[in-house]
């Protein structure tokens, strides 16, 4: 029987299995960042000892640094001591720092890719939920907790149960104005916030297949938000053409070999899955999240669930949460004004997702009830932005363009949405507080949040196209 | 191996119901408490945002359990889809650090658990039937106990002696009913690591 492209990776990372318990797995790379990894080298240090493998280790500061004013000291006293705390172990454990200052620092899921360390047919981990954006490249990728982190950097290894093998097919072809934030945002409102629980996905089909490297990390991102450890998508033509000349993609000598194996990393033709689901891309409209779970999205032209179409089990839920963002059910969602627009995350701040909005908004206004911060995913993106001139769109937009960080995805810097208020963003999480106490936030993709970041309220980007404007991932990505 | 100390087996206690799905770990402890570079001291702000209005300790919402003087005990009862959302090993540090040893759920998200088995909380899935019995149990009675057993695999609500069976990998139960980390298990076996790291392919 043929093999499924996770478990062509999973079975060459098999040390040894425990019978009747999980198997010892080879991590390839592990990042860390500072808010997951102290508790990991005190524990370390604890029993004397050393990071294992300190060049398959690559660090970053990413999730509670400020996004202004970067080369001041940190203000808040607990975040810079965090930093600080990395910049020591990194140092005396050899272990390379993309820190503050450093030409490659960012959101640990951007850099990775972005530097070509994320290659596929590899193991990867990090102390971070949203490590599933890796397997975008065809590599098994997924988040862990502290204990796990002190793990690996003990012996490079993990104690894994196999997961089970899921496999969503998107097929057809897309609406305009409808992009991989949409189809992720749809998936996950069709199967729920806890439906691909204990489950690895692949995503696969025709429309992913068309979709540039940017876009297939946006979906493997939220994988987790319905509760996958990770999600995958086989490389092809596309994938080896983002990596080739990328700082630590394999050089020219190892180019050709390394092609070689990466071409049989996909799912035999007879490989069978737990669990496979078939979606028609031309059924997916521009998404919007209502609630506080990821899987209660709509479209941005549709209504609000009413309470009788709520299962019993769900209502308590559902009314909680309806209440906590001040929305009424059965409500048109579109016209809904808006506070603040965060673009960034490591969902959507790559250089593709600015150029989208920026193509967008070039010559618009910032309307006046909303607060709009852009948050590029990297330092190479800024500068990439800058070299682009998406900065000055952005500013003659009345935008404010920040430096690279997690930021209000989670605001765990200063960067919070004021409690009550509303704020459309492009990160990946619309749990109570998440992007500061009290605040309400509407998931959707960058070109939605441009919309807002016009004209002030929730719309659909299909309004505001002329006939023969098209915006897609695909035609985005020649810029390069 | 570790000590002993950490080990669990039988936990009888009254408990704290929590009838709410999908509690992810940005509830059961916001960011803005991930700061600290330690394990300690994530109890007493668990549910942080649930428990107090304005963010301030002197004003607790009255009508979240926690706050509720009536429920107490070593476990956690919660709705379906436990502990979803971010990795953060600081969620299951603070349902320990409270004083719980055991969450019971119809459901739970897997980084979760494997934080949990890792701090040797232990983390006991019933079905949603059993799930609503425990509940419906809590409301008539706040002192209700449950008794989990691990090296049965049973969790019983002594005051009818309903009881379900529940599943842990026989690996993870060993570790839990011994006090052993996987840590120590992976370094024993390091030669292994080694020769696997010599023989493959670059």
């Amino acid at each position: 029987m043929g093999k499924t492209l996770f478990d062509k990776i999973w079975e060459k990372h098999i040390i040894k299995s425990i019978p009747d318990g999980p198997s010892v797995i080879y991590i390839d790379k592990h990042f860390i960042h500072e808010v997951t990894s102290p508790q990991a080298f005190s524990g370390l240090e604890k029993r004397g000892m050393k990071v294992f493998r300190p060049q398959q280790v690559v660090a970053t500061a990413d999730h509670n640094v400020p996004t202004m004013q970067q080369h001041l000291p940190i203000k808040d006293e607990l975040s810079r001591k965090q930093v600080q705390q990395l910049i020591e172990n990194c140092k005396n454990h050899g272990i390379e720092l993309y820190g503050l200052g450093h030409p490659f620092q960012g959101i640990v899921h951007v850099i990775g890719p972005e530097l070509g360390i994320t290659q596929p047919g590899m193991t990867i981990v990090c102390g971070d939920s949203h490590t599933s954006t890796h397997g975008a490249f065809g590599a098994v990728a997924f988040g862990i907790g502290t204990s796990e982190v002190e793990m690996v950097m003990a012996t490079q290894c993990l104690l894994q149960s196999k997961p089970k093998v899921m496999r969503i097919n998107i097929d057809g072809e897309l609406n305009n104005g409808v992009v991989s934030k949409d189809i992720i945002l749809y998936i996950i409102s069709k199967i729920s916030a806890s439906g691909a629980t204990g489950y690895f996905v692949e995503y696969a089909g025709s429309a992913i297949r068309k979709l540039s490297m940017e876009a297939r990390m946006t979906i493997c991102n939220m994988s987790i938000e319905m509760g996958a450890r990770g999600g995958m998508i086989a490389p092809d033509e596309i994938t080896f053409e983002y990596m080739q000349g990328r700082l630590f993609a394999p050089g020219p000598d190892q180019w050709e070999p390394k092609l070689t194996q990466w071409k049989e990393l996909h799912s035999d033709a007879d490989a069978k899955f737990d669990k496979e689901i078939n979606i028609n891309a031309a059924e997916i409209e521009p998404m919007i999240t209502y609630g506080t779970n990821p899987g209660m999205g709509i479209s941005v032209n549709g209504k609000i669930p009413s309470e009788e179409e709520i299962g019993e089990k769900e209502k308590p839920h559902f009314v909680k949460s309806l209440q906590y963002m001040g929305l009424q059910p059965g409500t048109k969602i579109k016209g809904k004004k808006v506070d603040y627009v965060f673009i960034g995350s490591c969902t959507n701040s790559r250089i593709e997702d600015l150029r989208m909005v920026a193509s967008f908004v070039k010559g618009k206004k910032k309307a006046d009830n909303v607060e709009v911060w852009v948050v590029p995913g990297s330092k190479q993106v800024e500068t990439q932005a800058q070299q682009e001139g998406i900065d000055k769109v952005f500013q003659q937009a009345g935008f404010i363009l920040r430096q690279p960080g997690c930021s209000a995805c989670l605001g765990m810097n200063e960067d919070k949405i004021p409690a009550g208020k509303y704020c459309i963003s492009t990160s990946n999480r619309n749990f109570e507080g998440r992007q500061g106490p009290n605040a309400r936030t509407l998931l959707a993709s960058p070109l939605t949040a441009a919309v807002a970041a016009i004209t002030g309220e929730v719309g659909d980007v299909r309004d505001y196209l002329s006939a023969d404007e098209h915006i897609e991932h695909s035609a985005l990505t020649t810029h390069d | 191996m570790t000590t002993m100390s950490k080990a669990i087996n039988i936990i009888q206690s009254s408990f704290v119901p929590l009838n709410i799905e999908n509690v992810d770990t940005d509830q059961i402890i916001p960011a803005r408490f991930l700061k600290a570079t330690s394990r300690d001291g994530f109890g007493k702000n668990l549910f942080r945002d649930w428990r107090y209005l304005n963010n301030n300790e002197s004003q607790p919402k009255h009508d979240f359990v926690l706050n509720n003087p009536k429920y107490k005990g070593k476990i956690l009862v919660a709705g379906k889809n436990f502990g979803c959302g971010s990795s953060r090993e600081h969620a299951a540090w603070a349902i320990k650090d409270y004083g719980f040893d055991v969450v019971v759920s119809s459901f739970y998200a897997d980084i979760f658990k494997s934080n949990a088995l890792n701090n040797f909380l232990l983390p006991v899935q019933v079905s949603d039937s059993f799930l609503q019995t425990i509940f419906n149990a809590a409301e008539k009675d706040p002192t209700a106990e449950l008794n989990v057993n691990l090296e049965e695999q049973t969790i019983t609500l002594l005051a009818t002696g309903e009881q379900e069976h529940f599943d842990i990998n026989v690996y993870k139960k060993t570790c839990l009913l011994n006090g052993y980390d996987d840590i120590d298990y992976l370094l024993s076996i390091r030669s292994e690591i080694e020769e696997f790291e010599a023989q493959r392919p670059l």
